[in-house]
């Protein structure tokens, strides 16, 4: 075989010979694994990523049986972003009628739950509306994104001031307050939506803020179960690992700070969510073979312990798709099928 | 399934599958289900005059697969059904 096409992380094109793809692949399981003390993928693990890897044709997917569903952050602001200018319902529409999505999920621009709390009730007459002229399950979804919640944007001291001039209580002080605040916005706003017809609620990038912010969303999915025990919670993740920047914090005995996705999903089911998008990174400097094979490392853990369906990301910058604006076709299709076919997905 | 009922994918498939009287293999394929989803006003991509639309296809699912959903239950009450 001559030179196998691929690309690193940022999307940039190269060739690697086949010793090279292999040790990228060994690579890439061995360093997730080392991170998350879980096993790195077996020899026929790796041969199967390898003949994904070798395979000539430009896109590629599952064997017939294995096919998932989809579900998707943001959906509509997609549209705007790429300056194809339609409204949000609209957007949901091409969606559902000219991409064949699975679900659908309404949002504000923001996608952030803090600043969506004043307008909520220009947002739910949208969601009636939607669900009328829509039939795929419709979601509400937003961030907990605890940066909103301290100083200059929030009322609560700044920990990332306060770190640095050695007020450690203060800091965590304020994380915790910041927790409060965030936990009765998204109850507010998910209660809202679920009110006007919402089949589930997303939470998503969670933990972006760190471990305070995880720590918000598994409260508010906790507390949305139990005034809504039918309706759908999904919880997606930010980035692979909880950063501690409060690094006390716990949720059922648990420390939060410094989890990966296999250790996430067990508190994300403790919370009662019902569906848990994993995320791991995408590394830009190194082969799509180093990173699909370090997040099959990773997810195929999750879907290991998992008892709740899981839709592990993978988009731009995550689930090894290359952090670039326009993810090429031949390394999502090679990525998705060897996440679907070696890991126990529900969905993506 | 999965939201509704939080079942894994090749559980919800053969739920639905059974459901809708087909094997899990068929209801993956476009034409068939086309065709399917229009004899039961399931929705479809490409609606023709006298499909199901939005919340009308909504109001059949719930039927077909024997599960709540949220608005169809907000309509009902709304218009005293």
């Amino acid at each position: 075989m001559g030179k196998i096409f691929t690309r690193y992380g940022d999307g940039t094109p190269t060739e690697m010979s086949e010793s090279e793809l292999r040790a990228d692949l060994e690579a890439g399981t061995a360093d997730a694994a080392d991170r998350g003390k879980i096993p790195p993928l077996s020899e026929d693990e790796l041969n199967h990523l390898y003949d994904i890897f070798s395979s000539p044709y430009k896109f590629i997917s599952v064997e017939p049986g294995k096919e998932i569903v989809l579900t998707y952050d943001g959906a509509h602001v997609k549209m705007r972003r790429h300056g194809v200018n339609v409204e949000r319902i609209q957007g949901l529409q091409i969606y559902e009628k000219v991409m064949g999505a699975d679900t659908l999920e309404l949002c504000h621009v923001d996608y952030s739950f803090k600043p969506i709390k004043p307008m909520v009730t220009f947002e739910q007459p949208v969601m009636e509306q939607a669900l009328l002229i829509t039939h795929a399950p419709m979601f509400y979804g937003a961030m907990p994104n605890l940066g909103l919640y301290s100083q200059p944007d929030g009322p609560f001291p700044n920990p990332s001031e306060l770190m640095p001039a050695g007020k450690i209580e203060e800091a965590q002080e304020s994380h915790e307050k910041s927790v409060e605040a965030a936990v009765e916005d998204i109850v507010y706003i998910g209660s809202c939506m679920i009110e006007c017809g919402a089949d589930g609620i997303n939470i998503d990038s969670t933990g972006a803020a760190g471990d305070a912010d995880f720590l918000a969303a598994l409260l508010a999915t906790q507390q949305l179960k139990a005034k809504y025990p039918d309706t759908c919670i999904e919880i997606g993740m930010a980035g692979e690992f909880i950063l501690g920047m409060h690094a006390g914090l716990e949720f059922e005995g648990t420390r939060l700070a410094g989890l990966y996705p296999h250790d996430q999903v067990k508190l994300v089911e403790k919370a009662g969510a019902t569906i848990y998008g994993p995320v791991v990174n995408t590394n830009t400097t190194e082969s799509t073979p180093w990173n699909v094979a370090r997040v099959v490392t990773f997810t195929k853990a999750v879907g290991e312990v998992a008892k709740i369906p899981i839709h592990p990301n993978m988009g731009m910058g995550v689930g090894a798709v290359p952090t670039c604006d326009h993810p090429p076709i031949d390394t999502v299709s090679r990525a998705s099928k060897a996440m679907v076919e070696i890991c126990r997905l529900d969905g993506l | 399934m999965q939201m509704t009922r939080g079942m894994k994918i090749q559980e919800a498939k053969a739920y639905v599958a059974n459901k809708l009287k087909l094997s899990v293999s068929e209801i993956a394929d476009p034409v068939i289900m086309t065709e399917v989803r229009q004899d039961l006003k399931l929705g479809c991509m490409s609606p023709q005059a006298g499909d199901a639309h939005g919340i009308e296809a909504k109001f059949r699912i719930a039927e077909v697969l024997g599960i709540e959903i949220n608005c169809v239950n907000k309509f009902k009450n709304k218009v005293g059904l």
